[in-house]
């Protein structure tokens, strides 16, 4: 803030964000969501006595695991500037694909690489509809959204597929052993600290923060634009379809519509995480606080019987807070700024 | 200023052309789909079969109508679904609790219901300068709950919606729906305004350059504002055409509507990105959706290939789309070349 008052008047309250280092807005925007966590968990405390039990821990795991896998690759695509609604579709479509081959007498290993390889392809299809052509994200993805549950439908109809072995839907039921920790969430946490290592300290990280604030300017700097967003692209098909698999493990069955609608609780994750929805700022530090705290949340409310529904007001509520309150001093300043011309006309 | 040439004025034209060509390429596209169904099962050209093509695009072509208000000015509504879910039910819940309520009235409190939210919309997007996907994405929550909080499990049943109501949802005139007739009115009126008015033709002027149309002394937050109120507005009003649609409604009326809506803008040749697009694309984007997927179960394939086509279509369209702005792009620059060199 402090340079404001060194800057010409004139650029001042427009410019004023642009000028600060990206690093400094971003600690502040955990800093926030810290806050927001010690509020939730005070909140859920005292509403709720038995939040604070061993299980609400894996329940929270259970409940957010999928979701927050998805998370990860969809920040880093958010960063560059654009956006994957398709997550969702693709993990039904991930499910439904291990299901029917698991039906059709494959080793279930097997089944599951293969889900793994329609992920790949699917979010090459993507990528490469987004990078080769030139067509706007929000547009193709949307359509693969459509297209990746259409096919999920075509494959198993109204049918559900289930019978797989015990050893592996039991990561649905028990937590990994000695701990609180759900098996999904174990995968998340380390797929996160490779996803922070890779977007923090490392030139490609670099290269994703570059190309979201300017694409331009990173495609003459010699960053490889479009190579780096459909690898993006393909690497959030095949997350997207781990969490498929986990999915359909957890429920020990394989519907075409699992995870039905999950793609807008993702992208509400991620901009709660602080990730500019215009790509460029943002961190995974930032997204895993907002898994956390969406998931006390949820389970708080849950556990005070509110209304799976009524809940969206909450989340809603949260979102838009998280973005009206970094926006809203400058938009204060702006007003103030706009009146006072007004005033001597 | 630009001094407007004949060879602007020309240039003007052949885009303008190009886009004519985009609706009438969806018009192609319809009757195709119809011929060719028609001629596999004779029973789809029925009376009976049409009204039920038309009835069913009503809803998401009227969405769609004030979506592209919306994307045309480069943001996004993504709140109408659930705008449709919380005008329907409370339009319902006034018809049980007042059972003697005219009928317009309720069409009335509908469109007033998303008329409001549309406004906070409208007004967070561009005070705060929040993106408009994160704050419809919101409304589309914070909406959704508050209508489940209202719904609190319970439904609303057909004898509880007045019989005059309904009748808008089923009653045909000179054969054609109500329903049908009262959005392609709408779909006039507003695609006349988008091609005549100011204000309409600001929204354009925002959409392919913000800074321009600023610069060009063009009220952009009030315009977007009144883009969001309108979109809200129909939204409502689909809310209370969906009650007389379908005479019932619960917690999820109208879930998931948004994505199909803007499918439809898009299939409708409006740009994702702003500036481009009429409302008549939009229109006949969700009728050409509609029709392939009522074509799917006339021509006896899987009600499951629905989504699988409606995809791909959608992924196509957006390739063609960005084939003939390409080309629009390439032959204006060879033309500018071509003026500069004389």
């Amino acid at each position: 803030m402090s340079d404001t008052q060194t800057a010409p008047p004139a650029v001042s309250a427009v410019d004023a964000p642009h000028r600060e280092l990206p690093w400094r807005s971003a600690l502040r925007w955990e800093s926030g969501l810290v806050i927001v966590l010690i509020a939730t968990l005070i909140f859920a405390g005292t509403q709720s006595s038995d939040f604070f039990t061993q299980s609400t821990m894996f329940y929270i795991g259970l409940n957010m695991g999928e979701i927050a896998i998805m998370a990860l690759p969809l920040t880093l695509i958010v960063m560059t500037g654009e956006i994957d609604l398709s997550v969702a579709s693709m993990l039904g479509l991930a499910g439904t694909i291990m299901g029917y081959l698991f039906e059709h007498h494959w080793n279930i290993y097997l089944a599951m690489a293969a889900a793994l390889v329609v992920g790949a392809v699917g979010g090459a299809l993507n990528g490469a509809l987004i990078t080769r052509l030139g067509l706007p994200s929000i547009a193709v993805t949307i359509g693969t959204l459509t297209l990746f549950r259409g096919l999920a439908e075509v494959i198993l109809g109204n049918s559900t597929v289930g019978g797989y072995p015990l050893s592996l839907t039991k990561i649905g039921v028990v937590p990994i052993q000695g701990t609180q920790i759900s098996y999904s969430v174990a995968i998340f946490l380390g797929l996160a600290v490779i996803c922070a290592i890779v977007l923090h300290a490392t030139p490609l990280g670099r290269s994703i923060f570059a190309i979201g604030l300017q694409s331009e300017a990173a495609h003459f700097a010699g960053i490889r634009v479009g190579r780096i967003k459909f690898w993006l692209y393909v690497l959030s098909g095949v997350l997207c379809a781990l969490a498929g698999i986990l999915f359909t493990l957890k429920n020990a069955s394989a519907r075409f519509d699992a995870g039905t609608g999950l793609e807008l609780n993702v992208v509400a994750i991620v901009l709660l995480g602080g990730v500019s929805i215009f790509g460029g700022r943002g961190s995974i530090v930032g997204v895993v606080l907002s898994v956390v705290i969406v998931g006390c949340l949820q389970q708080a409310l849950t556990q005070m019987h509110v209304d799976a529904q009524v809940q969206n007001i909450v989340l809603g509520g949260l979102l838009l807070v998280s973005v009206i309150v970094p926006n809203g001093g400058e938009a204060i300043r702006r007003i103030r700024a706009r009146t006072r011309r007004r005033v001597p006309a | 200023m630009t001094v407007i040439t004949a060879p602007l004025v020309r240039r003007m034209f052949r885009a303008e052309g190009l886009l004519r060509a985009r609706e009438l390429g969806i018009v192609v596209a319809i009757v195709v789909v119809f011929v060719a169904t028609t001629i596999n099962n004779h029973a789809f050209a029925d009376a009976h079969s049409v009204q039920q093509l038309l009835t069913g695009a009503s809803l998401i072509a009227l969405l769609a109508v004030g979506e592209t208000l919306v994307i045309v000015t480069r943001n996004v509504d993504l709140s109408v679904g659930s705008v449709v879910g919380l005008s329907a039910y409370v339009v319902g819940d006034v018809f049980v609790k007042h059972p003697h309520t005219p009928a317009f009235v309720g069409f009335v409190i509908g469109t007033l219901i998303g008329a409001v939210v549309g406004v906070i919309n409208g007004l967070i997007t561009t005070i705060a300068r929040v993106p408009s996907l994160v704050v419809t994405l919101a409304s589309l929550y914070i909406v959704r709950g508050i209508d489940a909080r209202i719904v609190n499990g319970k439904r609303i049943d057909p004898v509880n919606v007045p019989r005059p109501f309904t009748e808008v949802g089923y009653k045909t005139v000179l054969g054609i729906p109500w329903l049908a007739v009262i959005v392609a009115l709408v779909v006039l009126i507003v695609g006349y305004a988008m091609r005549t008015f100011r204000s309409a033709r600001d929204l354009y002027a925002i959409g392919s350059n913000p800074e321009a149309a600023a610069l060009a002394g063009v009220p952009a937050g009030r315009r977007i504002v009144s883009a969001f109120t309108i979109s809200g507005a129909l939204a409502g009003f689909g809310g209370a055409l969906f009650l007389a649609e379908f005479a019932t409604v619960d917690a999820t009326g109208g879930t998931g509507y948004e994505l199909s809506v803007i499918a439809a803008v898009v299939v409708g040749g409006v740009a994702i990105f702003g500036g481009s697009g009429t409302v008549f694309g939009a229109a006949l984007g969700a009728l050409l959706l509609n029709t392939i997927n009522q074509a799917l179960v006339a021509s006896r394939i899987s009600s499951f290939w629905n989504q699988a086509v409606a995809g791909a279509l959608l992924l196509a369209a957006i390739a063609f789309d960005r084939w003939v702005g390409l080309r629009v792009a390439r032959r204006m620059q060879t033309a500018e070349g071509a003026h500069r060199d004389v």
